[in-house]
């Protein structure tokens, strides 16, 4: 059930947000982009490009959609649900698509990948078994300078044949 | 030599950070909290040119949680460059801090830190400064006329050749081998241009700058260059080197943007409030208030005889450096030291260089670093002269560039800032990579395919081939140190600086195969200026062959001790002992695990800690090579170009980690492609910046990057370790002669400005009707 936005100071909102599965209820400022709430409280995996919705470096899954955290209001995810890079996969407990990306070379400085990567995950759950000009097309809002996009296309292509393989549990 | 007995080399080895990074572990710079952090905001300057008549900062003082607003008043003037490059820097003293003169559109002018962003923001807006518009000059050629505005005036800066004529910079270097072009059956001369262009590294600016327990100052700064930033803060803030530290986290991109000093200003604004404080760039101050490349305009010279020897050489290149000279020098003499080597000339040779101030935005360190510029017009100009000898353009390279074994005058003569050293190729796979590429691109076949066609559609192929270096010979120097712990793993300390080239991996496969360990068995740090050894930084293609070169030694040094250990364990001699599979191994069979060599060194016989230092420079900078294939369409009704296919063949020497030498191929070629197609920065009539952000600043993204396909080419480099050579900086020079010449083959226009825009492509074509 949906509540109401709260505000509890002037200028200051609490939301409330299931956040990579866990229902959480989040102070967010007046104005304030999703991009800079998630940061605040701690998901430092979402990372700030270009703050003008240009470089996809801030990607976010809001409610089965990709959409960029730096143009998103905060309080627009309120009662929705959002996955977070790291709500996708661990260290621990990596997701197919984020170990696809380490294994095909596919992450040089790392910056662009958190925000590819659930671009990838977006494309994934619509279209399990993409072709190519369908993966780039996806990850067309997803800059990146330094592998010119070729092995971020391979590992799509391989995170897409394992999962629509069945060989792992979790989609 | 070759790589077939390595166990650990060579191999594509998991990048180390590569998961940690995909699951969005808090590695960068920004990504941790510091309690009490004031947030730092710069004020621009809005004029090209202008002296800071008076400066009143009282109302932004008056903003509420404004702990700091600093001018040129507030702090030491020393003259510094922010060149991260080895002491002395090569490039002229001519950057303040802060100072009472602005030169550019997006100059430094104040510096305010708050409790808030929206606090700082709103204070910057409230300085006051009242400034005299001086007369601007943006133009390279204007600059150096008599008369123009002088843009450092200022008598206290150091090393400018020429300031009253606006030079930075300047180089001349002639071979005379007779009278010039008199061998020559044809003379072609051109001139090539390239534009401002941005790195555009994903990760923008960033430093903060808080204390330690001590009081020292510490800097967690996105930098390629941790030692430099150590050193020219210091400088710069007149503060000793020992109250500094500099932390590099990792760093998303840099490309050679952030081999540049910028954390003097957050330092200050620390120092002033004695509390943490970040200094993040937005997208648009990354793109007018960091750096850029070198827009150049280089007009090259050559001769050639019918049979396909080249008799004489120029190569007269301006760069523009903005508004200060960062690179001024090096950047220039690498646009000549870099590519004219590349081919033989019989008789003369000659290379006249400027770096220009004008009233523009910085250039600086860019992948490619003169290289690019230089390539641009020398293989286009191959490609002149191949035509008008009816040569084959790729059996007239063939013919013509530097083979094993071959020097060229060029090497002594001109180093970076400096003379150079004397050297001659001891590997090259040119050869392999030309083969390689005309195979895999169909060059025979599509040549005589393309050749006559009519329709308003056409498509040709075009060929470049590149040289870069292997670091900067007897300037250069890395260090490493590798300790060994109970379990038989090591901690390698780096000063070398993995700004995400994967550095931190193949430094750590150099190791784990000298110890015969596995590459998860090192523990790698990454440069701390406390911790870590020194290294010069990420940069000049220096990290595999300089780093690579001292993790090499150090491990060699190790392994000494782990044998000695060994030898007392297994009452061996310790000649007789080898280092393989974590274990030290007699002849005889006997062996004992690192652990217990490790346990027994700390614990119990002889107690020490097996650890070892060593450093590394070479005498030598052995170059990559590489040859580049691109297939092009071009619509001559509507002067697009399409990139079919590129292919991308690299004689890198043994690649430490094949996986990752591809990756960093491919970002180099299309970040080339890039420079190709669509990049250039725009100004205004009076030097403002009209296209900083990345809509309006096209780089590629992934559905209109064309096909790229890098192939590695195997060689051994013996001055390398391992057989390696650099592989990062190469593959940007190669897009644009490339994707020229295929244009050219496709329909005849010749192209001499990038980018390859359709309006250029059709006034081209427009020439040749």
């Amino acid at each position: 059930m949906k509540k109401d936005i709260l505000e509890t100071k002037k200028g200051n909102f609490e939301i409330t947000v299931t956040v990579n599965g866990e229902l959480k209820e989040l102070s967010v400022k007046n104005g304030e982009f999703l991009l800079d709430a998630l940061r605040r409280h701690g998901w430092k995996g979402t990372k700030k490009g270009c703050d003008t919705g240009d470089c996809g470096s801030c990607t976010v899954i809001l409610n089965g959609r990709a959409v960029l955290g730096c143009l998103v209001p905060a309080v627009a995810a309120h009662g929705g649900e959002l996955t977070t890079i790291e709500g996708l996969g661990t260290v621990r407990d990596p997701h197919p698509l984020q170990e696809a990306f380490v294994e095909a070379g596919a992450v040089q400085c790392g910056f662009c990948i958190p925000g590819m990567i659930l671009s990838s995950k977006a494309l994934l759950d619509r279209a399990p078994r993409p072709t190519e000009a369908e993966i780039r097309k996806a990850l067309d809002g997803n800059l990146c300078r330094c592998t010119g996009y070729v092995k971020q296309v391979e590992a799509v292509k391989n995170a897409s044949a394992r999962l629509a393989g069945g060989k792992r549990k979790r989609g | 030599m070759d790589a077939k007995n390595l166990k650990v080399v060579n191999k594509p080895v998991r990048k180390m950070d590569a998961l940690g990074l995909a699951c969005g572990e808090p590695a960068f710079t920004d990504d941790v909290e510091f309690k009490g952090l004031l947030h730092a905001k710069l004020l621009w300057s809005p004029h090209a040119h202008a002296r800071i008549k008076k400066i009143d900062v009282s109302a932004a003082l008056k903003v509420p949680g404004v702990k700091a607003v600093l001018t040129w008043k507030d702090l030491p003037r020393v003259p510094h460059t922010t060149a991260g490059q080895g002491y002395p820097e090569p490039s002229p003293y001519d950057t303040y801090t802060l100072d009472n003169k602005v030169r550019y559109v997006g100059d430094r002018v104040a510096a305010v830190a708050a409790e808030t962003l929206e606090a700082a923001r709103e204070a910057v807006s409230k300085i006051k400064v009242d400034y005299e518009v001086l007369p601007a000059v943006l133009e390279v050629f204007d600059a150096m006329k008599d008369g123009a505005p002088v843009i450092h005036d200022e008598p206290d800066s150091k090393n400018i050749p020429d300031a009253k004529r606006n030079i930075a910079a300047k180089f001349d270097f002639e071979v005379k081998n007779g009278e010039w072009f008199k061998e020559a059956d044809h003379v072609f001369e051109h001139s090539w241009s390239i534009p401002y262009l941005q790195h555009c590294a994903i990760e923008p600016h960033v430093s903060i700058a808080h204390f330690d327990n001590f009081g020292r100052l510490v800097l967690r700064t996105s930098t390629q260059v941790p030692f430099h930033v150590r050193r020219i803060v210091a400088q710069a803030l007149k503060i000793p080197v020992k109250k500094i530290r500099v932390v590099k986290p990792r760093i998303g991109g840099g490309f050679g943007s952030k081999q540049e000093v910028l954390e003097d200003i957050v330092a200050a604004l620390a120092l002033k409030t004695g509390r943490p404080v970040k200094l993040e760039y937005t997208r648009k101050e990354t793109f007018i208030s960091s750096r850029t490349r070198h827009p150049a305009v280089c007009r090259m010279k050559a001769g050639v005889k019918n049979d396909g020897t080249i008799t004489d050489a120029e190569m007269e290149i301006t760069l523009n450096t903005g508004a200060y000279g960062s690179h001024a020098l090096t950047v220039m003499m690498c646009s000549g030291s870099h590519t004219i080597p590349m081919y033989r000339v019989k008789n003369n040779i000659k290379f006249v260089g400027r770096s220009v101030y004008t009233n523009m935005p910085v250039a600086g360190a860019y992948r490619g670093y003169g290289a690019t510029q230089g390539f641009f017009a020398w293989e286009c100009l191959m490609d002149m002269m191949a035509d008008k000898i009816g040569m084959d353009p790729v059996e007239f390279r063939k013919l013509n560039y530097i083979k094993l074994g071959e020097g060229s005058p060029v090497f002594k003569a001109m180093g970076e800032g400096r003379e150079g050293v004397e050297q001659v190729i001891t590997s090259t796979g040119l050869f392999e990579a030309i083969q390689k590429g005309m195979d895999e691109i169909k060059w025979a076949e599509k040549r005589a395919k393309y050749a006559g066609q009519t329709g308003p559609v056409r498509r040709g192929v075009g060929v470049a081939c590149m040289m870069q270096g292997s670091g900067i010979p007897e300037v250069d120097m890395a260090s490493a140190t590798i300790k060994m712990n109970e379990d038989g793993s090591f901690n390698l300390l780096v000063g070398a600086a993995d700004l995400g080239t994967g550095s931190d991996t193949i430094l750590a496969q150099i190791a784990a195969e000298v110890l015969g360990v596995k590459t998860e068995d090192m523990i790698v740090t990454s440069s701390d200026t406390d911790v870590t050894p020194f290294d010069v930084g990420a940069y000049a293609s220096s990290t595999t062959f300089i780093s690579g070169g001292a993790a090499k030694k150090a491990a060699e040094k190790v392994r000494d001790m782990i044998l000695a250990v060994a030898a007392k364990i297994l009452d061996e001699k310790k000649e007789d002992l080898r280092l393989e599979g974590g274990r030290a191994v007699s002849r005889k069979g006997a062996s004992c695990s690192l652990s217990e060599v490790a346990n027994t060194s700390l614990y119990y016989y002889d107690q020490h800690q097996i650890a070892a230092t060593a450093s590394h420079y070479a005498h030598t900078s052995p170059p990559p090579f590489q040859a580049n294939f691109a297939e092009v369409e071009v619509d001559t009704a509507t002067g697009k170009i399409r990139i079919l296919d590129y292919v991308s063949c690299i004689d890198c020497g043994t690649a430490i980690n094949p996986q990752l030498a591809e990756g960093q191929n491919d970002g180099a070629v299309v970040n080339g492609i890039s420079h190709t197609l669509s990049e250039a920065m725009e100004f205004s009539a009076n030097g403002t910046p009209l296209n900083a952000s990345f809509r309006r600043y096209k780089i590629l993204s992934a559905a209109d990057t064309p096909p790229v396909r890098t192939f590695l080419v195997p060689t051994w480099e013996p001055n390398g370790p391992f057989g390696a050579k650099s592989v990062s900086e190469i593959g940007i020079n190669g897009p644009l002669p490339a994707v020229a010449n295929a244009v050219y083959a496709a329909c005849g226009a010749r192209l001499f400005d990038a980018p390859f825009t359709p309006e250029k492509v059709l006034a081209a074509l427009k020439k040749t009707a």
